[in-house]
């Protein structure tokens, strides 16, 4: 359900050229749990931004659930994050001065769901991300990290999308939080969502089911873990 | 879809209070500022054209001039050059008038029982009347015999009135004294509704004769007016009256005349040139406040734009379309112009309002105005608030997120 074939993406810095991505080609199948490691510079973010549709390749061609995202402009791709992608990004990127239910909602904003069914549905990704029921009025600025992170997937869940990327999701979390947010995505994809972590942290990657280590641009190995896929 | 929008937008300027007010506050200021000035020029304006027209009609006004023939000139107006015998020849050579009145006028500390005030007194004469085109309320005016004999009575403006009698008192009989001499009041004249300096409700009137005997203590006038019948006569009237000046002064070039004469029209003209500058003055002030007003508009759009950029990012991010994240900042700068354009209104009229009731001057709140400064700001707000929107929508959403 997703193919990428060839991905290369070339950054103009000034009048360096410098290429981030170097011929990736993978596929991930619904309903795994996948993560992408490597180190700063790699090329895994760039990656991510490609598989999220925030970005476009340079060359190379991006399939997802059969539709070519190389080929789509920039209200297709609108469309397409908001029905097919959930974000989890690494600094949660919240609205700071809404409440929990605002920002969960944030996605389904002008796609004509009734104000109900909207407040619903993020109750029900609040309560699925383990967020307490009491917090749901807060401002999402008086949330502690965790508390954040839970929001941050229950946001990425309200389009019921295809695949879940998270970017970095423990990097701002402190050891035992990172654990909790990791059972979380490990529960969402036992309920069938199909999981892509980016992380640098190997303890992390060994948590997920599929390792796809990027280095200088190009997968340098690709290597399913647990066996119970 | 539009509720939407409308909710967002109320949310989000809800949301950063200080934010919002902050730029309302600068497009309140400058919508504000530009319609007081404006309404106050204009009320100025309004209120100096009154006050002309009610000193009279077909008015020719004669005044001294400067002394000549001697060494030193003495200022002009200064001179004590016109006398009450100028006047009466002018009224009895010259054909076309409807009357003569020679003036002597100062201003005076008048005090009654327990109040006072500082106001003109004029020194005149019974054609005053005509000749200012002034009516008497109720007691009488001064009569010919009352200058004869230098009667100590006294006719009081209504504003001159209400300031030592209290307003719509009947102050026939009591006495006000001028410079030390008690005068009787027997009457007050009929507003006029002039205002401001030279107004003719401020003022209290003497027999001529008695002005120079108590008051001014010489012979001499400080003006001589002159009513014309009506307004064709008044260039004749005008010629003949300074040509039996000069005679009568025994001068023989017109250059070195020892007195003005002005007729309405000239005071007129004169007047409206001030106003007229005036009124530059005010507006080159309102538009300096629309400038300022504007640039802080702008700057608060600008800053609150690229503060949001990230926000922008996370909007494209999670999949809204580029025309909705437009749509939202319009209607952000739309609903802040707006709100601060009607406050903005509120405030200038309250403003003009308040001149208009404490300075005494008829400023008017004039709709072009309020196009005029609402349509600058406004201009001003959309464009700074909606064209950095534009630009950060436009952006990759992953760059608009990355921005710090």
């Amino acid at each position: 359900m997703i193919e990428c074939k060839n991905l290369v993406k070339n950054y103009l810095n000034g009048d360096v050229e410098t290429q981030a991505l170097k011929g990736i080609s993978f596929r991930i199948e619904k309903g795994e749990f996948v993560s992408i490691i490597g180190p700063s510079g790699s090329g895994k973010s760039t990656l991510m931004h490609i598989l999220g549709a925030l970005d476009s390749p340079t060359s190379g061609q991006y399939f997802l659930d059969g539709v070519d995202v190389s080929g789509l402009g920039d209200d297709e791709l609108s469309d397409l994050r908001r029905n097919k992608i959930g974000f989890v990004f690494q600094s949660f990127n919240l609205l700071p001065r809404a409440t929990v239910l605002r920002n969960v909602m944030l996605p389904l904003l002008y796609s004509g769901t009734s104000q109900k069914e909207r407040e619903e549905r993020a109750r029900e990704c609040l309560r699925y991300a383990g967020m307490e029921e009491s917090k749901f009025q807060n401002l999402s600025n008086q949330l502690s990290g965790g508390q954040m992170q839970r929001v941050a997937i229950a946001r990425a869940l309200i389009n019921n999308p295809s695949i879940i990327l998270a970017d970095e999701p423990t990097g701002n979390l402190d050891t035992k939080t990172s654990h909790i947010a990791m059972q979380t995505l490990r529960e969402l994809n036992e309920k069938g969502h199909t999981i892509i972590i980016i992380t640098h942290e190997k303890e992390i990657a060994d948590l997920t089911d599929r390792i796809i280590s990027v280095r200088d641009g190009v997968i340098e190995s690709d290597v399913r873990v647990n066996s119970n896929q | 879809m539009f509720t939407d929008l409308f909710k967002e937008t109320i949310r989000s300027l809800a949301g950063n209070k200080i934010r919002s007010g902050l730029t309302i506050l600068g497009i309140v200021i400058g919508i504000a500022s530009v319609i007081t000035m404006v309404s106050i020029g204009q009320g100025a304006q309004s209120s100096i054209e009154s006050n002309i027209q009610s000193i009279g009609s077909n008015l020719i006004v004669i005044s001294p001039g400067a002394q000549r023939g001697a060494t030193v000139s003495t200022g002009r107006g200064s001179a004590q050059t016109l006398t009450v015998e100028d006047a009466e020849g002018i009224k009895a050579q010259v054909a076309d008038i409807k009357g003569v009145s020679p003036e002597v006028s100062k201003r005076y500390q008048i005090t009654a029982k327990g109040t006072n005030t500082n106001t003109q007194v004029v020194g005149t004469v019974p054609d005053y009347l005509d000749v200012r085109s002034l009516k008497v309320d109720f007691g009488s005016f001064l009569t010919d015999q009352q200058n004869k004999t230098s009667a100590k009575v006294a006719v009081l403006g209504p504003t001159t009135r209400d300031d030592l009698f209290g307003i719509n008192a009947d102050p026939i009989g009591q006495t006000i004294r001028i410079k030390n001499v008690d005068f009787e009041i027997i009457g007050v004249t009929l507003s006029k509704g002039g205002s401001g300096f030279m107004n003719p409700d401020d003022q209290i009137y003497v027999p001529l004769t008695s002005a120079q005997h108590f008051l001014s203590g010489d012979t001499f006038v400080s003006t001589i007016s002159v009513a014309a019948t009506d307004q064709n006569s008044m260039v004749l009237v005008q010629q003949q009256a300074t040509d039996l000046l000069l005679q009568r002064h025994k001068i023989i070039d017109p250059t070195q005349a020892d007195f003005n004469i002005m007729n309405q029209t000239d005071i007129v003209a004169t007047a409206s040139s001030i106003t007229g500058t005036f009124t530059i003055l005010l507006s080159s002030i309102a538009g300096i406040s629309l400038l300022v007003g504007g640039i802080g508009i702008m700057n608060m759009m600008l800053t609150t734009v690229t503060e949001r950029t990230r926000e922008i990012g996370l909007r494209k991010a999670v999949g809204v379309r580029k025309i909705y994240i437009n749509l939202q900042f319009l209607a952000e700068a739309v609903v802040l112009t707006f709100l601060g354009g009607g406050v903005g209104i509120f405030l200038g009229w309250l403003a003009s309002l308040l001149v208009a009731k404490f300075v005494n001057l008829p400023a008017q709140v004039s709709l072009s105005s309020i196009l005029l400064a609402f349509g600058v700001s406004a201009g001003v707000g959309i464009i700074f608030g909606f064209y950095p929107a534009r630009r950060a929508a436009n952006l990759s959403p992953i760059e608009a997120l990355r921005y710090e």
